[in-house]
């Protein structure tokens, strides 16, 4: 249990650090509530029209800008751990006999807090503009939120540890954010698109994930969405995990 | 298992690091042997670029060895890395803090990630502290601190666990001479109050004479030469001979080069400079020869070569000099 002890003096350390500097945190939600309020109104005559999924505009929006605050609040992360390692705190943690995996959680676990934190007060803003929806929905949607941050955040740092240069990471997360995020249905529902483009965003796994953020949100608990959401998410963030216990695990270069 | 009595501290069979790069394979230390013996303080000396940072990365688990293999403080460098990083501490030459934590956060943390409890680390932080100067720093944030008060935090934090076996890699770098006498003290203090081993690299040569027992001199990836601090003015370079003869230090060259014993003998700015094996002993014939010659001596030193003479012996470039450039000793 040594690790999970590791893991939490690094969580605490990294916590106390982004308390240092809350203006990153907050400046991350200013893109999401711009999305809510100058693009989620555009939805509202949408949802009449043949395809669009059941339930208010706002109950198809907001698990999307949900999914999208997980991947893009966590994505980046790797460009702290490159900063980290440039000033030597990297080395100077792998040097000591803890656990590689502990390194790596404790930061991911600050990651998945703030993600968290973060994704409550949208869901609070959210509902000011019109969400409604049932709080074990809310509940299922906060558990992908922090599955995927979980996942995307083990990545990131599996990549920066791998790459060491904050150009060629940025190079890496710029050309798989967008199709990640076109081919997701984050913005518009893929429910709306030519059948070959439907077929081609099945491939990507997150489109299962808002599939199951947005049944969560309408309260649809009978369909089968909401577990193939959770299941993907879920693989999602073990398959980071591993990798990225595995990139602290090899020496880096 | 903890290292016995008899057997080494660290134990390099070998050990060799290549880096492939895009330019080429570079090989950075050439399989390297040697031993450190339980509480030596030992000085590991090199130009820039030698190897010194690769061969204690390697010895510290920071870097996969390429070839060969070694044993640290009882353990087996590749088959339980684990337990030596249980054992040792290491402080990088490029610093290990980030700027935005406080010093105290940093140390007390970097002692529980080796497994001391919250209690005992606060006080080996505090203990460490007041030692090495950084007392009143505490609750500062460390981008705040000098250049050189950084480099002391990094050195407490490479020891603040109490390891018995620290690599440090150029630890005194950017310390004023105050600093630097204060971690020498530390140092020592160290060895011979815990029974510390302590391996260092260092450019400066006034350190490694003064504080290390033996001193490994590492130049291409190699180890060029091992031995403590006068074994190795000794051994390589013998004693230097300056008579002062004026206008004719010319001759004098003439009269002294070839006799036995007389390595070398250079004329230069009104003296003549004699290299030879044991200077008490050499200088006296020496004397004689230029008497009878018909030489005035107006005065005449002998004087021990620094280990900076020794470098330039060894390696043909001064540790102070570019690693590419010319030996300024003619050879
Ligand atoms: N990651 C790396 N990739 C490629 N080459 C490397 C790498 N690290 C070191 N080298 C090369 O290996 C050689 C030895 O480097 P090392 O850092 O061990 O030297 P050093 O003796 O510590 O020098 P200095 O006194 O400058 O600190 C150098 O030629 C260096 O360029
Ligand atoms: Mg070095």
């Amino acid at each position: 249990m040594s690790a999970w002890r590791e893991a939490r003096l690094v969580f605490r350390q990294q916590l106390r650090l982004s308390w240092r500097q809350p203006v990153w945190a907050v400046l991350a939600l200013i893109q999401p509530l711009l999305y809510l309020a100058l693009f989620g109104p555009l939805l509202r005559p949408l949802t009449h029209t043949p395809g669009f999924p059941p339930g208010s505009s706002w109950s198809v929006f907001v698990p999307g800008l949900l999914i999208q605050l997980a991947m893009f609040g966590t994505m980046f992360v790797g460009f702290g751990l490159i900063a980290e390692m440039r000033y030597g705190v990297v080395e100077r943690m792998r040097v000591t006999p803890a656990s590689r995996m502990a390194l790596l959680m404790g930061r991911v676990m600050r990651d998945a807090v703030v993600l968290v934190g973060q994704a409550v007060l949208l869901i609070a803003i959210a509902t000011v503009f019109g969400l409604r929806a049932p709080l074990l929905g809310l509940a299922a949607v906060l558990v992908i939120v922090l599955l995927l941050g979980i996942s995307l955040s083990s990545f990131s740092y599996a990549a920066g540890l791998k790459l060491r240069s904050e150009d060629a990471l940025a190079q890496l997360l710029n050309s798989l954010a967008v199709p990640l995020l076109l081919l997701s249905g984050i913005l518009l529902p893929m429910s709306l698109a030519p059948r070959w483009l439907y077929l081609l965003s099945r491939l990507n796994p997150f489109s299962h994930v808002v599939d199951g953020a947005r049944a969560a949100v309408r309260g649809d608990f009978g369909s089968g969405s909401i577990a193939v959401g959770f299941i993907v998410a879920l693989a999602l963030a073990v398959a980071g995990v591993a990798v990225g216990t595995r990139t602290f695990h090899r020496e880096s270069n | 298992m903890a290292a016995q009595t008899n057997q080494p501290m660290v134990e390099a069979r070998g050990l060799g690091r290549t880096f492939r790069t895009r330019t080429g394979a570079v090989e950075a230390v050439a399989g390297v042997d040697f031993a450190i013996q339980a509480r030596e303080v030992v000085g590991f000396l090199g130009p820039n670029g030698a190897g010194k940072t690769t061969t204690q990365r390697m010895l510290s688990t920071l870097l996969a060895p390429t070839s060969g293999e070694a044993t640290v403080a009882g353990c087996d460098l590749r088959r339980d890395p684990v337990g030596v990083r249980r054992r040792i501490g290491y402080v990088a030459q490029g610093g290990s803090t980030n700027p935005n934590a406080l010093c105290d956060e940093e140390l007390v943390l970097q002692a529980q990630l080796y497994g001391l409890g919250a209690e005992e680390a606060r006080r080996r932080a505090d203990e460490i502290c007041a030692r090495l100067d950084l007392g009143d720093l505490g609750a500062r944030q460390i981008k705040t601190l000098s250049g050189g008060q950084r480099r002391r935090l990094d050195v407490a934090l490479g020891l603040v666990h109490g390891p018995g076996l620290v690599f440090l890699d150029e630890p005194s770098t950017g310390l004023d001479p105050q600093s630097r006498a204060n971690l020498w003290t530390h140092i020592r203090g160290l060895r011979d109050e815990l029974g510390t081993t302590v391996f260092l690299t260092t450019h400066y040569l006034e350190e490694a004479d003064a504080l290390c027992d033996r001193i490994l001199i590492i130049d291409h990836g190699r180890i060029v030469a091992e031995g403590t601090p006068d074994q190795l003015k000794r051994r390589i370079s013998g004693d230097l001979v300056i008579f002062t003869v004026g206008p004719e230090a010319e001759r004098a060259r003439g009269v002294l080069a070839g006799r036995p014993g007389v390595r070398e003998a250079v004329p230069h700015d009104g003296t003549v400079r004699v290299t030879v094996e044991r200077g008490e002993e050499g200088a006296l014939p020496l004397m004689r020869a230029l008497d009878a010659a018909g030489i005035p001596v107006a005065s005449m030193q002998i004087a021990r070569p620094t280990l900076d003479d020794v470098f330039l012996t060894l390696t043909g470039h001064s540790l102070r000099d570019q690693p590419a450039a010319e030996g300024r000793r003619p050879s």
